[in-house]
């Protein structure tokens, strides 16, 4: 990609743009490799991943009791009911999907952009985005009731005879959020074959080597290989650009295809997108933040990194800020009753306080703060601001299913909704999910794309020397 | 893809630097060189245009793959709906294509996707987890690692162990050995 350029070397800046360095300077191809393979291929764990992990997976384990229960007693031990038939389990499933997406665009939009400066983020933010899936995926399938029976949302020729309604949102989801899922871990494993190989090589234990050269599939760096993976790599981000902007799309639309007032709005897909990748971001510095500082890796994910993270934060912030304006606009506009009632109801209804912690978190104090430079680049402060940006999404879309159904047209079906501990405990149990699958990651897969940080590295541009080698040999 | 046979696979030079690897590659095959490699830690386009490696099939697998997925859902979706099991859902008409389009794009992209990533996999021939270049000793220590590789495989017309060594030492390598298979 960049290794085409013939550039000065000036040890301070980055000679192709003038700014302050992605990469720090006095990294060799040599110590990338050692830097991101030794994480991986030391033989000693240490005793804070497995204190981590431990919680994590002990976290964990509250998903496995409640859904055990789930399955045991059905849907009803959930706060779910009439008027609010939809509950956590849609929450949770557009929020972590929404987690998800800002790995995606990390890999594939950034990269469709020539934003070389994604390369040190995108493995892990990928990684995020497979995890996000997983816990995700889980909430509609355990939600449907009969979970066992789930393979019946896919078409296929059955004892039956009947087949799937493709007119339905809910079905589009299937296939979005199946496609996502797939085309993201394709796309993760691609960019690891490479990374695999070195770590082959470089692994002493025959278990390690045994096991990186599987995976690696015999990757050797062959030039012609190099070509068509760096060609399959841009189709897949090419491929999953207009992906991931559909399946938030598409999950909007179970709410914007139904006829009730919060939901029935034309403004959910390009703001359901922007969201998702507001929160993704967030995610992504929640752990980019502890990372960095715990696998020394500050080098690699610079200061630069944290600032355009915020800037991107910021941008997708603006537009959610202007997603939630024109629903208010829109609730007068319409002069609608019901969408008017809706909002007044939203706001300063019993459950009003939700839509104020929503705009703390997600405009009041963020998109304040984060035009200051000074601030996105202190650490602390940002880690502080992913949280409560995580923390305000997750009410987003909490304030866009309860408050838009707990008081409906008629007021003798107006209700409210008080979540049960097995609601909180499947949630809190994803987040440990997560957590420790995304432990896991850490320790046994290479977190940072070493070629991709190679091909960054001043000593990858071909000298004027070798180039006029080159045009002289023809 | 190399059959498996007796003997050398070709001579293989390490060099320290990319701009060295282009410099030699392209001499090579400047001079009539064509069963050759290079071998890099990270894609050098120049090493690849150098050697005369300039389009793949790739792309074509994709938009392949692209258009099976797109005719596969929507084919299915219009005969679920019209032949196999129409449904009255709100007086919409059974053949409602509007709505079919979601997971027409989303098979496309699926189909796609998964034909450029295995598509690329086949292509390179991969998975192969013996390959001779395994055996050269300096190889597996550098080539994802560090070091940049040219090789010159005995198959070519032009191969004569002692002249092909002697031709690579001449572009200053770090070293020029032997692969057998």
């Amino acid at each position: 990609m960049a290794t085409n350029e013939i550039l000065t070397e000036d040890p301070g800046l980055d000679p192709a743009t003038g700014e302050f360095r992605v990469i720090a300077p006095g990294f060799s191809f040599k110590s990338v490799t050692a830097k991101i393979a030794d994480i991986v291929l030391t033989p000693k764990t240490s005793l804070g991943w497995l204190l981590f992990f431990a919680i994590g997976g002990a976290v964990a384990t509250l998903v496995l009791v409640a859904v055990t229960w789930l399955f045991l007693k059905g849907t009803g031990i959930w706060a779910i009911s009439q008027p609010v038939a939809w509950g956590f389990a849609i929450i949770n499933f557009v929020w972590w999907i929404g987690i998800g997406h800002a790995g995606t665009l990390i890999s594939a939009i950034l990269l469709l952009f020539k934003q070389s400066w994604r390369n040190s983020i995108n493995r892990f933010a990928e990684a995020m985005t497979i995890f996000a899936v997983v816990c995700a995926g889980m909430f509609p399938l355990i939600h449907v009731g009969r979970p066992w029976l789930g393979y019946w949302l896919f078409p296929y020729p059955n004892t039956m005879n009947v087949w799937p309604q493709f007119r339905s949102p809910l079905l589009w989801d299937v296939f979005a959020v199946s496609t996502y899922a797939t085309i993201s871990i394709v796309f993760w494993y691609v960019g690891m074959i490479p990374d695999f190989g070195t770590l082959r090589d470089r692994a002493h234990s025959n278990f390690a080597k045994y096991i990186y050269g599987l995976v690696a599939l015999g990757w050797r760096g062959s030039v012609r290989h190099w070509m068509r993976y760096e060609t399959a790599s841009l189709l897949l981000a090419g491929l999953a650009t207009p992906l991931v902007l559909s399946v938030h799309t598409v999950i909007s639309f179970d709410f914007a295809v139904a006829v009730l007032p919060g939901w029935h709005t034309t403004i959910f897909p390009p703001y359901f997108v922007a969201g998702a990748v507001y929160s993704g971001f967030a995610m992504v510095l929640t752990l980019a933040i502890p990372l960095r500082k715990v696998y020394h890796l500050e080098g690699l994910v610079t200061e630069r990194h944290i600032d355009n993270m915020g800037k991107v934060m910021l941008a997708t912030g603006s537009i959610v800020a202007y997603g939630y304006g024109m629903e208010v606009f829109m609730s007068w506009y319409s002069a609608s009753h019901w969408e008017a009632f809706m909002m007044w109801n939203r706001m300063f209804g019993p459950m009003g306080w939700s839509y104020w912690v929503l705009i703390f978190c997600n405009i009041a104090f963020p998109l304040t703060t984060l035009w200051v430079r000074k601030l996105r680049t202190n650490i602390s402060f940002m880690f502080l601001i992913s949280i409560i940006v995580n923390i305000g999404m997750w009410f987003e879309r909490f304030v866009i299913v309860v408050t838009s159904l707990y008081r409906d047209f008629l007021p003798s079906s107006w209700g409210t909704y008080r979540a049960t501990k097995w609601d909180y405990m499947t949630y809190i149990g994803t987040m440990g999910l997560f957590t420790a699958l995304f432990l896991l990651f850490v320790r046994f897969l290479p977190m940072i794309p070493m070629n991709e940080i190679k091909m960054m590295l001043p000593s990858a541009k071909l000298t004027a020397k070798a180039e006029k080698a080159v045009g002289a040999g023809d | 893809m190399p059959e498996p046979r007796e003997g050398l696979y070709g001579v293989i030079a390490e060099f320290e630097t990319p701009g060295e690897l282009v410099r030699a590659a392209k001499a090579a095959h400047d001079a009539g060189w064509r069963r050759m490699d290079c071998y890099t830690p990270y894609p050098v386009e120049e090493a690849a245009e150098a050697i005369g490696f300039h389009t793949n099939k790739v792309p074509l697998l994709t938009l392949v793959g692209g258009i099976m997925g797109l005719v596969a859902m929507f084919s299915l979706e219009t005969w679920v709906s019209t032949l196999a099991y129409p449904l009255n859902i709100g007086g919409r008409p059974t053949y409602s294509w509007p709505a079919f389009i979601i997971p027409t794009y989303e098979w496309t992209i699926l189909f796609a996707g998964l034909s450029a990533a295995f598509g690329m996999i086949a292509l390179n021939g991969l998975p192969s987890l013996y390959h001779p270049l395994f055996n050269a000793p300096n190889f597996r220590s550098g080539a994802l690692d560090d070091k940049f590789f040219l090789c010159l495989e005995a198959l070519d017309p032009k191969f004569d162990v002692a002249e092909t060594k002697a031709y690579l030492e001449s572009f200053k390598p770090n070293s020029v050995v032997e692969v057998e298979y």
